[in-house]
Parts: C-alpha cells; structure tokens; sequence
C-alpha cells in the first residue's frame, strides 16, 4: 500500500552514537526553513527540511559568532550542495557535511537523520 | 658538499633603516627578486607599528583603525625571514666597521645599507612651540596624542600651514568637532600645487564648510596659559586668535641626521645626495631612498609614487639589473575635506611661451586650468572642484589631445561636444602612477590574462592599489575592454537568476506569479531550476511578492506559507537579530510623537522584562535582549498599551523623523509633526529593494534633517519641499529637490509615485541615492517620469500604493493571533520553555549587555559539551 508521506504522522530522529533522538514531528518542519532542537547532551542542533523533502541536521552554534543560530539560516542549494547561510555574517555551511563553504577551515558536525512514523 | 660550503659562508646582510612606506616597498621588491632569500634582512623601525598607509592617516578620523591603515602583515615578514625591530631606531653607523648600532645596543654589520628615514615635520621656531597642545601630524601615534586632547582639553583648534598636509589636518579638527582655524603664510592655499585661481575656488568652498582661513600671514607666537598650556596665537598681522590646540603642517624636511652624523654628503637645503642608482654618492654600499634621499635631479621628493621607484630602482641594482631613477613626475589627485583638488605636468605654467585655457565658476567652486605650450601640447594643469577627468588629462599630458583643449574643462552640457574618455588614451599613458601601470598593461590583463573584473585587474597588475585616484579611469577602462572582447557582464540577481531585480518585479507583476519556487522553475537560470535557490534571490523575491502581494492575489502575511522560508532572519521573527541570537524590538512611534503614558509602558515592559535601553537615530526607543520565546510576550504588552512593534530591520520603511513643527516651534511653518505620522502609517509595511528612511521638517532650518534620507519633506511657506534620494552614513548624499510647494495631497501622490517607481526599477539592496545616481538620465529622468508622467504609467503607480495602504495589516497581532505561527517563537522544537543557554548577559553601566565569553564557550574544542551548558547556566542571572 502506498501512502503520501505526509497523510501519515512522521517523526523527524537524528543520529546519536548509540540511538536514534527523536527532534520533533515531520510537521513541525517548514520546507527551506530549519527549527533548533536541545540534544540530551545539552548540545544543539539545528534541523532542516529542503524543498525536496530531504532532511538535514547540523550543529546549531556558528563557529564564527558563536551563537546557536544556524537553524535561523536561510537555506540553499550551491553547486549541488545543499546549504544554509548563517544568519550573522552569512557564512554558508553544507548541510550535509558540515563544511563551511566560505572557509575551509571552518565546520561543524553533521548528523544523520530519518523519518519513522509514530 | 655544496650544503657545507653555503654554511661556512654566511649569507650577506641588508639592514633596512626605517619601516614606512617606501621602506615596506623596498622589501617587496626584495621579496619579489628573490633576493630575502639569499640576504639575511635586517629592518630597524623607530615607531612602535610596522609600515602603514601614511597617505590615507587621515581616514583613521572617518573610522579606519591602525590595523586597516597597516600595510606589512606578519605573514610576509616570516615568509621572507625578514628581521624587523620596532621601536628601536638605528642610532648610528660605523661604515669602516661597516656596522649599525640601535638604540637597544643591537648591532648588525652590513654588505649594504638602505637609509628610508623619511622626513620629520618642519616647526617653524616661533616662542611657545613646545607648549602642552600642540603638535604636529605626521603618526599614528601624532594622531592619537590630537584625538586625546581635542576630547577633553579643547573646542577650538589652528592649523599652521594651508598646504595639502595642513589641510587634511585641518579637516580632522573639524570633524572632532573643533572650531577650526587655518594659518597659511602665503597668499593662498596649497601655494605649491594649484595656482592664484585655484586657491580662491579651493578658499571659497572651504569657508563655505565653517573653516577660517587666515592667508598671508606668519605665526609670530603661541601664546599660553597660567598652566602652560596653548591658549591663543598671535599672527604676524597683528591678529590675536584664541585656539585651544595648535597642529603644525608647515611643510617637512629630511631626516637626515644619521647620514650626517656618519660623514654622508648631504644637499644644501638637506636630503642624503644620490646618483640614478640612489646610491649616496660618498659611500657605494650606502644607499638612500625615499623622503630623506635628494635625488640626482637636485630634487627632495615628498609623494609616495617617486619614493616607491626609488625603492624599485635600489632592489633592482641590488639583483644587478640595470634600472635608473632620475626624476618623477609630481602629479597629486586628493579629496581634501571633500573637495576634488588635482595639479599635474607644468601646473604653474613655467614653460616658456605656454598658454591657458582656464574654466571658473566660483559660484560652484569650480577651477579648471590647462597649460598648453605653442604647437598644442598638453603640458599641465589644476583642477579644483571637480577633477574628474584627472586621470584621463594626466595620461594625455606630453601630447597633443584628440579634442581642443577647451573641451577638456568645459563641464558636461555646457557646450561640450564630447567627453573624452580613456578610449582616447594611448596604450602607453601611464594610468596608475603610484604603480607606473600603463594603458596597455591593463588592456592586457583582460586579453591575454583574462581578468573579467576590476579587482581582478587590480590584483593581476597592481594598479589602482596605491593612491587610488586612478580607480575611475581603470573601471571604464576594463569595461571598455570587456566590451571589445565580446565578454557580456552578467547582471543577474545571483547565481539562481540570470535576471535583474528589475525584470523579476515586472514578472511577476504581469504574470501575477505567487511562489518563489514557481518563478524559480520557470524564470530561473536552467542549473538553478528545481534547486533549493540561495540566501540572495530568497529574501529578494519574497520582498517583491510582499510589496505586490495584495496587487497580485498573494496571501499578504510575510510568515504565511512558503513565504516564511523566504525571509532573513529578522523578517522570519518579526524582530532584530543581535550578536548572540538574542533580538531587539522597536515599537512603532509615528513621527517620534509619544505621550507620557506610552513612553511610561516601553519603560514598564523593559523593565519587565530586563531589557538593555537605548533611544535611536530615527527618534525611537531600542529595547535589546529579547529571547526568541520573549518576542510574542513583548508584543502582547505592546499591543495592550496601544503600540505596534515597528520594522526597525526589513528592508522596508524604517521611520519619519519630525522636528517638533509650527504648532510650538516660534521658526516652524507647517506642522511637521502631523505629516511625519501621515507619512509612516502611510508607508509602513512597504517591502523595499532596501532600507526606506524619511524625515520631515518644519521650516528650512531642517532640524530633521530630512535632506540625509530616502524622501525628505521641508516646509516652507507656501507648503512642502520633496527632496529624494538622499542618505547618510558611510557615502552620505544630500538629498535633490523633486519638486516644490506642494499641498498635502501633491506632496502625498509624489512620494506614491517616487516610492513605486524605485521599488519598480530598483536593484536588490539599492538605496535611493545610488539608483537615483545609476538609471540613466538620472534626476531628471526621475522628475519626467514622476511628475510630468512621461512614461505614462503613474496611474498605475498611484494605484499599487493605494492596494498597499488598503492592505497594510500589523504583522505582529497577527502572528500573536496565530497559533502555528505563534509555535515558531520557541528557542527549541523539542523543549519550548527551556531559553537557549547560550544566550546570557552580564551588567554594565546598571543595564545588561551580552555575555560574550558564553559565546566563545562552546567553541573551543577542549570544553566538553555538557560542562558548556553547566557552565552556561550558571553563569547566566536572568531568569
């Protein structure tokens, strides 16, 4: 049986070492916009959804500025990469990997994420 | 074996005395020859910096720290193995011993020797010239020591010296806010560069700018106080003058003291004596360059560009090329307190039977003058004013121009058939003169080096990066040369759109297209299609769709649907981002009119809630340190007191200022007030290719200032003024005159129009004042098309306001009123009552500020996380 993702309820879960967290609902998610989310550790992530409806999730804080803003980011997609541009001084990281894309010196950490329904 | 014999033998030593400008330059050119290689290099510096940009000192008043004035960065010096002393000058040479000794006792023996001490400031000896306040400008360290005193000891200041120095310092009491005097003892200003006419234009413009200008007249004394500090001055015609502070610009002389002491021959009125090799002509392992050398010419050069050719010439015959200086040209373009004034070629017409061809209006502080010799040679010139065409003139200079010369100073519409452009130039005039880059080396770094920009040229030839007076010429230069190659300069919006914005607004107006996504699909550049776009188009379009919104049948809320994703940051949470993710708000005060009750509630919710205070600009209240999940709070309380938030961050309309107007003002002629809140409730909302500031005054005394904005109203008898396109900040521009007297209901329709027409033509994060300066025909093609209706389309502008004004919703009740929106107000999706940790402040001054080292906690690796976020927690009072 096939079912639109969406008509089912969907939990957006990251990748921890030993689990899998669950964020938040599918729902919650805006597509090209990300929400911020409090990891048990008491790190933060920043999750986001693209227009395709992959999801990402990457460290919350901007390694430039140091605030937990890059979930604030607008998103985008450079040369195939999808990014998100810190809403500071507009530094882009890809969303997959991490990486600054202004600075290679610069990163953050990337997490695997997935959908599962309730 | 070669290894051991390279070590047995040491390498030869280079000692470098003084690290300013030209001496910076010398060890480039010794870098770029290969020769810091195979020398040991050894500079000694007497200042406590390395070298920095001396010819722009002046612009560490406008902002420029010493950093960004600095011009030897760490890398370079460790790069090359270069051994730089600061702040230990050498003391003297032994050159039998062929040894140097520094004031710290260092001493270094040399294979050769570069002398680059520069010049010192020239006071002339009059009684009182070593009393407390005064100085003289030559450091950073002299500027500093002036800023210092001018804060606290002093509210009026005098230049000794009207010269281009002089004046530059002058400029630099001004703008500290000192009554400022300028003392020159010949019969004009800048006597050495520009000519009897020239100095009455430049004197003209000056005074108009508050300056006094005493001429022809000698500092005969400085007179001090009790506490021996300067209190006036008393001037050769018997003037007394009060002044607080003396800075004397009277000229320099060569520092040449070391050379003297050690047996160097030195000029008659100083200046080490140099052959073209810049070699001293007593010692052959002893060299001279810059401001302290006399060169073979006879000549003390006091400008950059000569210095740097010596430089050149030294490293040069060091790596035994053959290279030469014998003599340099002294053409000067600068901005002197805002004034273009430039002096090339023979400016004083010393030639034997030359001619002038002189252009003057003094009306408009305009001067030019050319000196042509008998068969048509461009020989010099001045230009005071407008020197615009400086770099094409200086080029030309040697030959006899294209056009009569009668049109080279004739200003633009007076009758001038043609402007000549650097086309007209040969390849081999010389464009940057700092850097002695010619035509055809620019022309050939687009051919053959393929450099598609300016500030590639830039970097591929160096032109442009000295002085910088050359940098018009070079930007058409590289157009043209674009052009002729065939190479389309792409002006699309960004790397998603091959469009301008321009074209995008007419697109979706006339398609009445409502996503992003769907004019990204159809209108988008073909890689970009069914991409995620990226963070320039995003904010762009969803500016154009909420201007058209209602005009188009979009949903109008900035945060509805896909709308939401489009937004910066400050859009998306109605508020302004701060430094730790923090935001502040803005309520709305239309017209800066508040009663006591409104004001007495801001102060009631900062308070509430904590908020760091300040009072704005643009006649507002700024409340900082709102968490995200604060925001909705903060507005509900607003709200209740009668306010809306205000869009102190969009690219929209910021604020009318008013001063207070004919209602208590005993100058004012119209209410000013009135129409300042007529205006902002009129034009609130209106999404904007950038910023939008307003101002309206009552008489034209102009206490709002409304000639420094976006659209400015100036009462006058008779009704109002409309003057566009003005700005402030870092390029300010007074604002042009529209159109005059109006009624309420002309004024009204002009700024309908003016606004729709700008947020029609404009490009993204284009302010008023450079599109009006960028759309051809300017501010009369703006007046033809907005008053006099030439395109026809004011109808059609006058309606898509009134669609706005109609439409106008206050965002924020409504996000309040929305609990999906209301839902984005939380600093975590999965913990809505838990505030970020990372946010926290500390007091200052019986506020709050941020708490920056909570920022940089997080970042250092050796922190583990959750000791961040104890850590953080507790380091945080509030709440």
């Amino acid at each position: 049986m096939t079912l639109a993702p969406e008509t089912l309820d969907l939990e957006v879960q990251l990748r921890l070492p030993d689990t899998w967290f669950t964020v938040c609902g599918l729902r919650a998610l805006t597509p090209g916009r990300g929400v911020a989310a409090l990891l048990p550790d008491g790190r933060q992530v920043a999750v986001f959804r693209d227009r395709a409806g992959r999801l990402y999730g990457i460290d919350n804080r901007d390694p430039f500025g140091g605030a937990a803003v890059l979930s604030r980011g607008l998103t985008g997609t450079h040369e195939g990469r999808p990014f998100v541009a810190s809403p500071l001084l507009k530094q882009r990281f890809d969303l997959e990997t991490g990486r600054c894309l202004d600075d290679p010196s610069a990163s953050v950490t990337a997490y695997r994420m997935r959908t599962r329904a309730v | 074996m070669s290894t051991t014999a390279l070590r047995e033998r040491p390498r030869p030593t280079l000692v470098l005395v003084g690290h300013g400008m030209v001496g910076q330059r010398f060890l480039e050119a010794l870098a770029a020859r290969g020769l810091t290689g195979t020398h040991r290099v050894v500079v000694l510096c007497e200042e406590p910096r390395p070298a920095y940009d001396r010819v722009h000192l002046t612009s560490y008043f406008s902002g420029t720290t010493p950093a960004q004035l600095s011009l030897a960065d760490e890398q370079f010096l460790a790069e090359h193995g270069i051994e730089l002393h600061l702040g230990d000058p050498a003391e003297t040479v032994d050159r039998t011993a062929r040894t140097v000794t520094a004031r710290s006792g260092l001493t270094v023996r040399y294979d050769a020797l570069v002398l680059a001490t520069g010049s010192y400031p020239f006071v002339p000896p009059v009684p009182g010239k070593d009393a407390e306040g005064c100085f003289v400008y030559r450091t950073i360290e002299d500027l500093l020591a002036i800023e210092a005193y001018a804060k606290h000891r002093a509210k009026t200041g005098a230049v000794v010296g009207g010269g281009l120095l002089g004046l530059e310092a002058a400029g630099a009491l001004k703008g500290l806010g000192l009554a400022t005097h300028v003392v020159e003892f010949a019969p004009r200003l800048m006597p050495v560069q520009v000519d009897e006419g020239g100095g009455a234009a430049l004197l003209r413009t000056i005074e108009d700018m508050g300056l006094t200008v005493h001429t022809g007249t000698g500092t005969q004394e400085v007179v001090t106080g009790a506490d021996g500090a300067v209190t006036g001055m008393r001037l050769s015609d018997g003037t007394e003058l009060g002044t607080d502070l003396v800075v004397f610009s009277a000229g320099v002389r060569p520092r040449d003291q070391l050379a003297r002491d050690c047996g160097l021959a030195v000029g008659e009125r100083g200046g080490i004596t140099v052959d073209a090799q810049c070699r001293t002509v007593t010692d052959p392992r002893v060299f001279a360059v810059g401001e302290c050398a006399q060169a073979v010419d006879g000549r003390v050069y006091g400008l950059v560009a000569p210095g740097y050719e010596q430089a050149e010439t030294v490293a040069a015959t060091l790596a035994r090329e053959e290279s030469a200086f014998t003599g340099a040209d002294l053409s000067t373009k600068l901005k002197l307190l805002g004034v273009d004034v430039a002096s090339f070629g023979d400016a004083h017409g010393a030639t034997e039977g030359c001619l002038d061809v002189v252009y003057a209006d003094s009306r408009a502080g305009l001067y030019k003058k050319l000196v042509i010799g008998r068969d048509g040679t461009l020989l010099g010139g001045v230009l005071v004013g407008d020197a615009e065409a400086y770099g094409t003139l200086r080029a030309l200079t040697g030959s006899v121009p294209p056009l009569a010369p009668e049109h080279l100073v004739l200003p633009a519409g007076a009758g001038a058939p043609g402007q000549l452009g650097p086309s007209a130039l040969p390849d081999d005039a010389v464009i940057c003169s700092c850097h002695n880059v010619t035509k055809g080396t620019i022309r050939g770094a687009v051919t053959a080096h393929r450099c598609a920009t300016v500030p590639e040229v830039k970097k591929c030839t160096k032109a442009g990066t000295g002085c910088g007076s050359c940098f018009k010429v070079l930007g058409q230069l590289v157009n043209e040369e674009l052009a002729a190659n065939g190479v389309e300069v792409d002006t699309g919006l960004c790397g998603c759109f091959a469009r301008t914005r321009e074209e995008l607004y007419e697109i979706v107006l006339a398609l009445r297209i409502t996503s992003y996504q769907q004019l990204l699909d159809a209108y988008g550049r073909e890689g970009a299609r069914g991409t995620d776009g990226c963070e320039t188009c995003k904010p762009a379009v969803g500016s154009i769709l909420a201007s058209l919104a209602p005009a188009i049948g979009a949903d109008g809320h900035v945060l509805d649907g896909e709308q939401a994703a489009l937004q910066d940051t400050n859009d998306h949470f109605l508020a302004n981002l701060q430094k730790n993710g923090s935001y502040s708000v803005v309520p709305r005060v239309p017209g800066g009119e508040i009663t006591p009750e409104k004001l007495i509630a801001i102060g009631e919710v900062a308070r509430d809630f904590g908020l760091y205070t300040k009072i704005t600009g643009g006649q507002r209240i700024d409340l900082f340190g709102a968490r995200v999940e604060q925001l909705p709070l903060i507005w509900t309380r607003l709200v209740d007191a009668g306010f809306e938030s205000g869009h102190a961050y969009g690219k929209s309309l910021r604020t009318v200022k008013s001063c207070v107007g004919q209602t208590w003002c005993r100058y004012g002629v119209q209410d000013s007030v009135r129409m300042a809140i007529d205006l902002e409730l009129r034009y609130r909302g209106l999404r904007s290719p950038h910023k939008l500031k307003a101002a309206v005054s009552g008489c034209a005394r102009e206490c709002a200032e409304a000639r420094s904005k976006d659209f400015g109203v100036i009462a006058t008898a008779g009704g109002w003024n409309l003057y566009v396109a003005g700005n402030g900040g870092a390029t300010p521009r007074h604002a042009d005159l529209l159109a005059q007297d109006l009624s309420d209901a002309e004024l009204i329709r002009l700024i309908d129009r003016f606004l729709m027409f700008y947020l029609r033509t404009a490009d993204r994060l284009e302010r008023t004042s450079v599109w009006l300066e960028r759309i051809p025909g300017g501010l009369e093609h703006v007046r033809d098309v907005v008053v006099a209706d030439s395109l026809g389309i004011c109808a059609e502008l006058e309606s898509l306001m009134a669609t706005h004004v109609d439409h106008y919703r206050d965002e924020w009740a409504e996000a309040l009123d929305d609990p999906e929106k209301l839902a984005r107000f939380v600093s975590f999706v999965n913990a809505p009552d838990t505030p970020d940790p990372v946010v926290g402040f500390v007091p200052e001054r019986d506020q709050i500020k941020p708490d920056l080292p909570l920022l940089s906690l997080g970042l250092r690796p050796a922190a583990g996380p959750r000791k961040t976020l104890v850590d953080a927690l507790e380091r945080s009072p509030r709440r």
